[in-house]
């Protein structure tokens, strides 16, 4: 059955043109090594323009997302399944699990807030993470990261928890208390105690290494 | 001026200057007016304005007209109320104005994010407008992006998608690849740009050709993308084939970055080494080992040799006729007609192969010296610009927050390094910022400075006794040496031993002193560990700079003034053993140094005095020993042209050694702090006495020092110099057309004032950049003083708008009465 429908596909490529043909191609084979679309041509054609990611490295961002759970991700993604994916299994991936702000992470980039997440907030989390993003758009989500409390700025706690989380109770509380005063005093432009995304986004300006940082290889 | 208005995303990109700022006034009215209109339709301005509109602007010109006294009441009432700005007693405009300042709204919402973006391709397209716009688009509906960050209801929404049509209609007139650029960057999820997209496509599709990315930009997009991956992964490589990288994480997550300093000290000082050694290596020793000079047969070869150990001790014995030395260099043009692959230097190679030897020397030497110089100057100019940035104190601490962590790194034992390096560096910050508050009384003062100045006394003191100690020492032992000759005693072990005696004197000089210097400091009591640092290193740096000019003095002066005396059949041979023995000295007390000073002490200290301490490493001593040691290598080049070898050996050691000591026996200083410039200053000192010291040495050997008649590449010769002067002379007879050359060699190198002008050049280049640097502070200090004063302008406007609507309810009670029903509801 499953030889029929791939010669069918076969001939169907065949007669159609050479785009079709390479479609098909890059569209992915199933591991099993029987050929199967997990996209059409349009979704990845979609992927393509919305992300910093070409077919081939979507492919695999599938793969390592499908990897994740096989049992519930499907391998046909054409009707855009309704699949989540938990926050344990998003924070237990090897290139996260060691990050400290691993959970802000995935609340950020995830559409419910909890950091469950669909493949099109998977390939979002590392479309902007990874190196072609421009730094307004890792600014945004930086920001995003350390807004602890969701109010759209970055105030006290929120660097405290920061620093917590950075230090790990390296620092006392003297010092904590401290840096975060510091840090609002120097980055704080309009002078109302907190940081927005505009005194974060001017900061990060000036930080010569933010890019190379903000970033995660996958 | 809708670029101006939109402070948010173009703050950056046009700096506004002073003169302009009576625009961003305007900006800011408009934005009221705007506001004002936005309430009732959106911004539409060819609208029609209803009565209490009208009445709200005929407001404002009464205002404008009014009397002073408003105005003078109004300033005087500006700084009570600026403090209670959030009060509960604003209207309901006012708060409205308030929510849509810049600050509050970007990045707000997904409607301010899609308006934001809205205006960006506004922007773009305006910028393009050579491309036909397929539709027509009213260019008066210029949006507010403002007022979406407070309205949520029905109408927000409704807005909301308007104002996505908008973007989507926008979209659609980019071209293709500007159009996936602007999606590709906005900030929302993933299913929204679909979604857009989508839209967008649907708009479009009677172009449904233009779907697919012209070929040509996408073979672009491909290459840029490769060009960058490539590159990305070139810098990795890079960083990743650093020496020694993993090691200096631990160090400076354990220890900060002021020890950190003195590592990545070390591994330059190896890097510059490594660089001479290869240098001379291969232009000098290799060539001579590979052809060796017809040696006149030493009689006393065999029955010179006394014992191993000492041999390699004092560098002399057998090692005396070997590349090592100045002395085993032939003064012949090598030739060699069959061996010329093998000398693989790539001249000329037809029938004989020649190879000027002192020809080469000159300039290897030369050439040497003027590379390292360029390294070191540009090095320097490089760290200048680091740590003296611009803005200096200025967001450090925020960009060191949330810039730091490296997203990247994922080992387990990486994350811990990174969060104590982190933890490491934020209280060295918090340390420097905390320092700079504390201020003691007047009397105190005083006696700190008496203090310091009795320290000050001491230190000197003690340097110039240990100067006049080297001086007297080494005169005797020269004159030792003479009478030892000239009686010519056969006891050679003891004359051997005895040349180790100014060695031994000069290091452990150089061994103890600090260790004075350092109690002195105790005794100071300096509150900031940097200041300390300095103020040693002032003092060590004074010790090693007046002990190496008395040794130059004792070399270039007595040694080489009268070889005779000594029985010295070359001098410069003699002093590159000198140097050697320095060098081995200096490594050998240092090694001793390390054991007893750090490690017995530590036991010591913890097993006897039952003290929980160890020792603090000593930063300034350890850096300057270094410095001393690379100032001996780099004198001794001349006459011994391997002894960067000896060097490098030296640094390898010491590098694993200083650490493995640095991890057993020290524990972190009890203050920390911030070693921002310390790596500038090292390079500094490198540079400046230490480099140019050594180079002024060798160069006046060059120019007026007779050298050996009977060794040596340049026997024969007046100074070392004439060599260079006479190839030149004998090219210019060969060949005439090249007899500019030699005039230019006579003007332009014989003639200083080439020199002079050369280094006038450089310095006013010098001065300009530190004066347009400085010039670059003012501006930016002015603009910093200008951002306050806007936000200052802008609490001032708000001030006023609050006081027209207290005016008109007063008033109008009844509209002021439907004005606090506005504002409760809202």
């Amino acid at each position: 059955m499953s030889h029929c429908s791939l010669l069918c596909q076969f001939f169907i490529s065949e007669i159609s043109a050479g785009i079709r043909l390479q479609c098909t191609v890059c569209h992915g084979t199933a591991r099993m090594g029987n050929k199967q679309t997990i996209f059409t041509s349009q979704q990845l054609d979609a992927y393509q323009d919305c992300t910093y990611f070409t077919r081939k490295e979507i492919l695999r961002l599938f793969h390592r997302y499908r990897d994740l759970a096989p049992q519930l991700v499907p391998l046909d993604y054409t009707n855009e399944p309704d699949v989540r994916l938990p926050y344990e299994l998003i924070g237990s991936m090897p290139e996260l699990k060691d990050n400290p702000f691993r959970q802000r992470i995935a609340e950020v980039f995830s559409e419910d807030g909890q950091g469950n997440m669909t493949l099109d907030d998977f390939l979002d989390m590392f479309s902007v993470m990874s190196e072609m993003a421009p730094r307004d758009l890792k600014a945004y989500y930086a920001f995003k990261i350390y807004d602890f409390n969701n109010d759209d700025f970055i105030c006290k706690s929120d660097l405290e928890k920061t620093l917590n989380k950075l230090t790990r109770n390296e620092l006392t509380e003297d010092e904590v208390r401290m840096v975060c005063e510091k840090v609002i005093d120097e980055a704080d432009l309009d002078n109302d105690g907190r940081l927005s995304l505009e005194d974060f986004q001017h900061m990060i300006l000036r930080a010569p290494d933010f890019l190379s940082t903000f970033h995660i290889r996958i | 001026m809708a670029g101006r208005v939109s402070f948010g995303s173009d703050l950056h990109t046009d700096v506004e200057s002073p003169a302009d700022e009576d625009g961003v006034h305007d900006s800011f009215c408009q934005l009221i007016e705007e506001q004002c209109y936005g309430r009732h339709d959106d911004g539409m301005e060819m609208t029609p304005l209803d009565p209490d509109l009208e009445d709200e602007s005929r407001d404002d010109v009464v205002y404008l007209d009014g009397p002073a006294r408003h105005w003078s009441e109004s300033l005087s009432d500006a700084p009570q109320q600026t403090d209670n700005l959030i009060g509960e007693r604003w209207s309901s405009d006012t708060l409205k104005v308030l929510s849509s300042m810049p600050s509050r709204t970007i990045g707000r919402s997904r409607g301010a994010i899609i308006s934001q973006y809205y205006n960006r391709t506004m922007q773009l397209r305006r910028r393009r407008q050579s491309r036909p716009s397929i539709q027509h688009f009213p260019h008066s509906a210029r949006p507010s992006i403002r007022g979406y960050g407070v309205e949520t209801d029905g109408a927000g929404f409704q807005e909301e998608e308007n104002k996505r049509e908008r973007l989507v209609n926008n979209l659609q007139n980019l071209s293709v690849s500007d159009r996936v650029r602007m999606l590709r960057a906005m900030p929302l999820s993933l299913a929204e740009k679909k979604e857009l997209r989508m839209l967008v496509l649907n708009k479009g599709e009677h172009s449904l050709s233009e779907n697919q990315i012209p070929c040509c930009s996408q073979l672009k997009y491909y290459i840029i993308n490769a060009v960058r991956h490539g590159w990305y992964s070139w810098l990795s490589l890079v960083s990743s084939l650093q020496l020694w990288q993993t090691a200096l994480k631990c160090v400076s997550g354990r220890f900060g970055t002021g020890v950190l300093s003195y590592f990545v000290f070390l591994r330059t000082l190896l890097f510059f080494n490594i660089f001479l050694f290869l240098f001379t290596a291969l232009f000098l020793a290799v060539p001579q080992a590979v052809l060796p000079p017809a040696q006149d047969t030493h009689t006393n070869n065999t029955s010179r040799r006394s014992s191993w150990g000492l041999e390699v001790l004092t560098g002399a014995g057998y090692f005396s006729d070997s590349v090592l030395y100045y002395g085993y260099y032939s003064n012949q043009t090598l030739q060699s007609g069959r061996r010329c692959s093998q000398s693989s230097n790539g001249t000329s190679c037809d029938a004989a192969f020649s190879y000027n030897m002192p020809l080469v020397y000159f300039f290897t030497i030369g050439a040497a010296f003027f590379i390292t110089c360029i390294i070191l100057v540009y090095s320097m100019s490089k760290s200048f610009g680091r740590s003296f940035r611009i803005d200096k104190s200025k967001g450090l601490l925020a960009i060191k927050v949330f810039s730091s962590w490296d997203y990247k790194v994922s080992k387990k034992s990486s994350v811990r390094l990174q969060r104590a390096n982190i933890g490491t560096q934020l209280k060295e910050l918090v340390a420097e910022v905390n320092r700079q508050e504390l201020k003691s009384p007047l009397l105190q003062r005083v006696f700190r400075i008496f203090i310091h100045m009795l320290a000050w006394i001491m230190c000197l003191g003690s340097t110039l006794a240990s100067v006049l100690g080297v001086y007297y020492f080494s005169e005797y032992m020269h004159k030792d040496l003479t009478s030892r000759v000239r009686s010519s005693s056969s006891d050679s072990l003891l004359k051997e031993a005895s040349l180790l005696a100014v060695p031994v004197l000069v290091s452990s000089i150089n061994l103890l002193l600090p260790g004075f210097f350092n109690a002195v400091a105790w005794m100071e009591e300096y509150d900031s560990p940097s200041v300390l640092n300095y103020v040693s290193i002032s003092r060590n740096l004074l010790l090693k700079v007046s002990v190496l000019g008395v040794l130059c003095f004792h070399w270039l002066g007595r040694v080489a003034m009268d070889p005779q005396i000594l029985g010295l059949q070359c001098w410069e041979s003699f002093v590159g053993q000198e140097l050697y023995r320095f060098l081995l000295m200096d490594f050998i007390f240092m090694l001793l140094d390390t054991f007893f000073g750090e490690f017995l002490w530590r036991l010591f200290s913890q097993k006897a005095l039952k003290r929980k301490r160890k020792p603090v490493f000593d930063i300034a001593r350890n850096v300057l020993e270094l410095i001393y040691g690379q100032t001996l290598a780099w004198l001794g080049v001349l006459f011994s042209p391997l002894l960067p070898v000896v060097q490098i050996i030296k640094l390898l050691f010491l590098f694993y050694m200083k650490k493995v000591s640095l991890m057993m026996n020290c524990q972190v200083s009890g203050k920390p702090w911030r070693a921002s410039q310390m790596t500038t200053i090292f390079i500094t000192l490198l540079c400046f006495p230490s480099f140019l010291g050594a180079a002024v040495c060798v160069t006046y050997t060059m120019w007026t020092m007779k050298p050996s008649a009977g060794c040596g590449p340049f026997r024969g010769l007046k100074t070392m110099f004439q060599a260079g002067k006479l190839w030149v002379r004998d090219l210019a007879l060969a060949n005439p057309s090249l007899w500019w050359l030699e005039s230019a060699h006579t003007y332009l190198v014989e003639n200083p004032l080439f020199l002079f002008l050369s280094a006038a050049v450089f310095l006013i280049v010098i001065y300009f950049h530190s004066q347009v640097l400085d010039g670059q502070r003012k501006i930016i200090e002015l603009l910093q003083e200008q951002i306050e004063n806007e936000g200052e302008d802008k609490k001032f406007l708000i001030m006023r708008l609050q006081d027209i609507h207290e005016r008109r309810r007063v008033r109008s009670p009844r509209r002021g009465q439907r004005d606090n029903e506005g504002s409760s509801f809202s």
